[in-house]
Parts: structure tokens; sequence; C-alpha cells
């Protein structure tokens, strides 16, 4: 039993603005809209089957005719061929820049292979994996080489992780919101099912030194790039990644194998993975020096900045959608905390005064993209969305000025503040400082 | 009973089978490498000097080097023009105004050789000698007032220069 718009007496609301509890999701008959298909609930409902639009064929031709034959390797229907990753890349160095994941586009937690953001310094190597080697050298009792060949065959791990580049939402910083969907704009964020060797495995068959408390780690890509890491995070819990949500990883992900460092900033996961170095102290490379480094109002700048702290973000309704009428839709989006688990999402549809807290979709895994989702009743009147993620450690995502009082606006790394969309009454949305 | 086991170890969380992997149940198959392969392989340079290359070069010829290879992208005198500003900022770091230049910012001259010899130029990284590096290393350091026209950048006089941001920096993850 659909409920209409207008009568909100069996509604059980949890926050102003509309939001309902979100025991409304699991009652039966409630039925959601998005603001991507933008059909209100009672709408699609209330219609008889007659009214439907001419042209729909009661027996479409797919009903009478073979369909395609099989396909060796399969891909997204045609007609989805929009959703893509955007792509910002430098126009005399097209391999220097940026590709973002389409979040607006996509649901639950794991993000496709082909959409996975991409930050590259120059260009996707070719890399043919028999002539590929990692070597593990430096403060070790015997350095050594492993062919993809034999990593292979070690025994392996699996980390359903996300990855966020520390650069992500950047724009966030800028002093006027900016207006691009959520994707080109909080998409340096994905999620995979990243299989491989733990670091740890490889590091004792070496023999770790006393005096070993860092590793140098290189890319066998143009330029070589290099980061430095504290040895305990690498014996924690990094592996050598072969694999990408079970089929080996992309090129643009690094085939053949990446450094994976669950929760820690893009950076230091270092694609195309060819060497580590065990050192005693970090080698101050450029990309943990003069960038990835985030210069503070005082003048000083903080440094070795890897954990990406808990954020959220609404992916539906957000930026450049539009909501066609008043009634009920589900706010879906994204969770995630470098820390661990995310612990609750609350969710405000009035510009923070008051907020409800949001249904977590199960699985909620650490350092793994969390979806939330909530019922919201929109009255036709003017609204702004927001959602607050707190982790299993307590951290509190911050208010968008709490954030810039604390950190100025040059930092331009690691923006995690709360975001805002604001809804008009002509059902725009669009991004709101709030 | 052997079936009960088999069964029991379906049920273990998968951080547990992480942390079951010790190095007795690995194949081990690292291949040796001999200490003129990691040689050849290594490139890390630290901010003490250890890992410079042999070589040498002055800021008349980095600004050569520099004029030809690099300032099509950073600009004449690295003021920055598709890539980004290199030189020329004198406002301090706390006013919003400032620019992150290598005088202004970089902690590390170590790091300039660094990243100049292993990613710059951008079209042909890796293509320059170490003495070019050296030199271009050297007239960098000049326009950001680091060093004098006449100081020789090599392995020995580039470890010794401080840069002016040297204690710029807080770590936050790591120490």
């Amino acid at each position: 039993m659909a409920v209409p718009p207008d009568s909100n007496d069996e509604l059980e609301y949890a926050a102003g603005g509309g939001l309902l509890h979100r025991r409304a999701l699991l009652r039966q008959g409630l039925v959601l809209a998005t603001a991507a298909a933008a059909i209100p609930a009672a709408r699609a409902q209330s219609p008889p089957p007659a009214a439907l639009p001419a042209p729909l064929d009661p027996n479409p031709p797919t009903l009478t005719t073979p369909g395609a034959p099989f396909s060796a390797y399969g891909s997204p229907s045609s007609f989805e061929r929009r959703v893509l990753r955007a792509v910002g890349a430098n126009a005399d160095v097209p391999g220097n820049g940026v590709s973002w994941t389409p979040l607006e586009s996509l649901e639950g937690i794991i993000t496709p292979s082909g959409l996975h953001f991409e930050r590259h310094h120059n260009g996707v190597p070719t890399i043919d994996p028999k002539q590929h080697r990692l070597m593990i050298h430096g403060f070790v009792k015997q350095p050594l080489t492993f062919s993809l060949e034999s990593l292979l065959r070690y025994p392996m791990r699996s980390h359903l992780i996300f990855l966020e580049c520390g650069g992500n939402s950047n724009a966030g910083w800028h002093s006027e919101p900016i207006q691009r969907p959520v994707g080109s704009f909080h998409g340096m964020v994905s999620c995979s099912e990243w299989t491989g060797v733990p670091v740890s495995v490889l590091l004792d068959e070496a023999g770790v030194d006393a005096a070993a408390a860092w590793a140098v780690l290189e890319g066998a890509d143009a330029g070589a790039l290099n980061v430095s890491l504290p040895l305990a995070k690498l014996r924690d819990d990094c592996i050598v990644a072969l694999y990408q949500n079970g089929e080996r990883i992309r090129p643009e992900q690094g085939y053949p194998l990446r450094l994976i460092v669950p929760g820690w900033e893009g950076i230091v996961n270092i694609k195309w993975l060819r060497r580590l170095q065990l050192t005693s102290e970090p080698a101050m490379t450029r990309d943990e020096t003069a960038k990835y480094t985030e210069l503070q109002p005082g003048g000083k700048a903080r440094q070795f900045t890897y954990v990406m702290e808990a954020k959220s973000v609404i992916t539906t309704p957000s930026a450049m959608q539009r909501l066609k009428d008043p009634g009920i839709y589900e706010i879906r989006g994204l969770a995630w905390s470098g820390r661990g688990r995310v612990a609750r999402v609350d969710i405000s549809a009035d510009g923070g005064k008051t907020w409800a807290e949001a249904a977590l979709q199960d699985p909620v895994l650490p350092r793994c993209l969390t979806r939330f989702r909530a019922a919201w009743n929109w009255s036709g009147k003017p609204a702004v969305l927001k959602s607050r993620a707190t982790d299993e450690t307590g951290y509190v995502q911050p208010e968008r000025n709490v954030l810039v009082a604390e950190r100025g606006r040059r930092g331009y790394f690691h923006y995690n503040a709360i975001v805002s969309w604001g809804v008009a009454e002509d059902g725009e949305v669009s991004h709101v400082y709030a | 009973m052997r079936n009960a086991r088999r069964h029991l170890s379906v049920f273990l969380p998968l951080a547990f089978l992480g942390a079951a992997v010790v190095s007795a149940d690995t194949p081990k198959l690292g291949e040796p490498a001999a200490p003129e392969v990691v040689a050849k392989w290594n490139s890390t340079i630290f901010p003490d000097g250890r890992g410079l290359p042999e070589g040498k070069g002055t800021v008349t010829e980095g600004r050569a080097i520099y004029d030809k290879k690099c300032s099509n992208c950073h600009g004449p005198e690295g003021r920055g023009e598709t890539a980004e500003e290199l030189a020329g900022n004198d406002v301090p770091l706390s006013d919003p105004d400032t620019s992150q230049t290598i005088g202004s910012y970089w902690p590390y001259a170590t790091t300039l050789f660094d990243y100049t010899r292993r990613a710059m130029p951008m079209d042909a990284p890796g293509s320059l000698a170490p003495d070019e590096v050296y030199a271009v290393t050297a007239y960098l350091l000049q326009i950001n007032g680091v060093i004098t026209e006449a100081d020789e950048m090599n392995a020995a006089t580039l470890a010794k220069v401080r840069m002016p941001n040297r204690d710029g920096f807080t770590r936050i993850d790591a120490k």
C-alpha cells in the first residue's frame, strides 16, 4: 500500500524538513523514488495501466526475436553508455590528471573496476608481467626479487576497502560552492576487493634488520613515483595486490601489481610497484614534502597525513539533479573512515537544525564504503540536505566552517567536511555552503 | 573428527586467516639480488645526501638547460605557465596570499634533485644526465635566492644546502 505524499498521517517523522524514521525503510509498501528516476512514489503507483505511454508495446520484439550471442567479456548496456568517469587532465601532458568515479550513477558499495577513479602523474604504463620484478632491499638480511609467477603462488588475503585520493573533494576549499555532479566533486573515492600477498610475508622472507623503521616505495611508471611509509603499517595490513574485484588489476590501477595501504591516502598505494627499500627514515620525496602536505593558517604544514578521516556524502539527491514533484524520496549516500567502521550516519533536511539517524546497509566493514539510506517526504519547500558520519573511534565528520576555521583554505588535501545540497522550490538541487 | 575440523575452518573470519599466514607456510620464491644489481635499481636519495650520484653543475649551465627544456611549461625564471610556479614568492607562508614555491615551501634541496632526475621533463622523464640535474638544481636554487650565482652543486654541496622552510612541517600520522 503506497503512501500518498499529501496524506502523511501514517508517516513517522524523525526530524525536521520531512525526514522520516529509518523504520520507514523497512515498512512494506512504502514506495520510494529517487531523484535520478525523479518519479514520486504516489504518481508512479496511482495511474491505471491504461494510462501507460502509448508507444509501449505489450509484446516487445525481445519476446519473439532470438537475442545476441554470448560475449567473452561483458560490457555495460549500451543504454548506460553515458555512465563514465569524468576526466580532468593537463592539456600539455594528457597522462597527468585525474578521472572521477560517477558516484551519482552508482549504487551499493562496490565500484565497477572500469569506473574506479584514477590519479596518474605521467600516464599509464604498459607492463609485460614477464618483464616485471618486485625488489625488496635496504635494511634486510637478503635483498630479493619476486617475479609475478612467484608472487601468484603465495598465500593471499583480500581487503574489501575504499581507496581515496588525498586531494578528493578539494573544491570544498573554494570560497564559492562548486556546481558539478557529486562524482566530479567527491568521486576520487572508489571501493574494490583487492587480493594479494601480505607485505609482511615478503619482508619476513628477506629478513628485516632491527634498524629498519621506514620503507621507500617506487612505481614503474614514467617518473618512477616514490613515497615513504612507516614499516609498522606495511607489516600491519598492507598487501601487494594482484587482483581487483576478482580479476587481475587493470593497467590504470597498477597492473601487474600495486601496493594496498588500507585507510590511507591514495598516493601511498603505489601502482606498478617495483621497489620496496627498507630504511631508517623517510626519503622526503616530492610527493610527501612539496605535495600531499597541507599548509596551515600559521604557516606550518601538516606532513604524513596518511589517514583518510571519516566522511560522507549524499549521492541521491545531489547537485545537478532535479526532483520533479513533492513526495517521498530515498536519500542515498556513502560514508567511510580510514580508521575503521562507520558507526552511524545522521541526516538533516533542514540545514543542520535537526538530525535523524540513517539506516546503514550491510555489510558495514572497516575502511570500506558503507551505503546509507533515509526516507524523506519532500514538501516542495526549499530544503538543505546534509549527511554526517561518525566512525567507531567516535570521530565526527566536521561542518565546513569548523574545518576551514581549523585548517584555513590553503591546505588543498584532506577535505572531509559535511556536504550540503540545497533543494529549491522547483526541485533543482545545487551545492551550497550552509 | 577430521571432518569437523575442516568444517570449522570454513567459518574462521578472514582476518584470522590473514594473521595465520606465517613464514613457514610460504613458498619462499624470492631470488637473491646481488649488490651490483641492487645498486642499479636503487635511486633513492636521502635528505643527508646519501644516494646522490657523482657529477656537478653550475647556475649558468642550469639556466641554459632550463630555458631549453623547462621554461615552456614552468615559464621564464620559474614564474609558472601551464605547469606550476617554481620561484618568485616573497610572501610569508602564514599570509593567505602566499604561494608554495621551491624557495618558500620545499624543506630539502635533495628532493629537488631526486624529483627532477626521475620525473622531469614530463615528455622525457629520466633523460637528464647527473651533471644536467645538478645544473638545473643549482639554477632553481639560485632563482629562489637559496644559493648564489657562483655556487656549484655536487653531492657534497647539495647535501649542505639548508632550505628556508626546513622546519616548516609537522608530522601527523607517523613520527
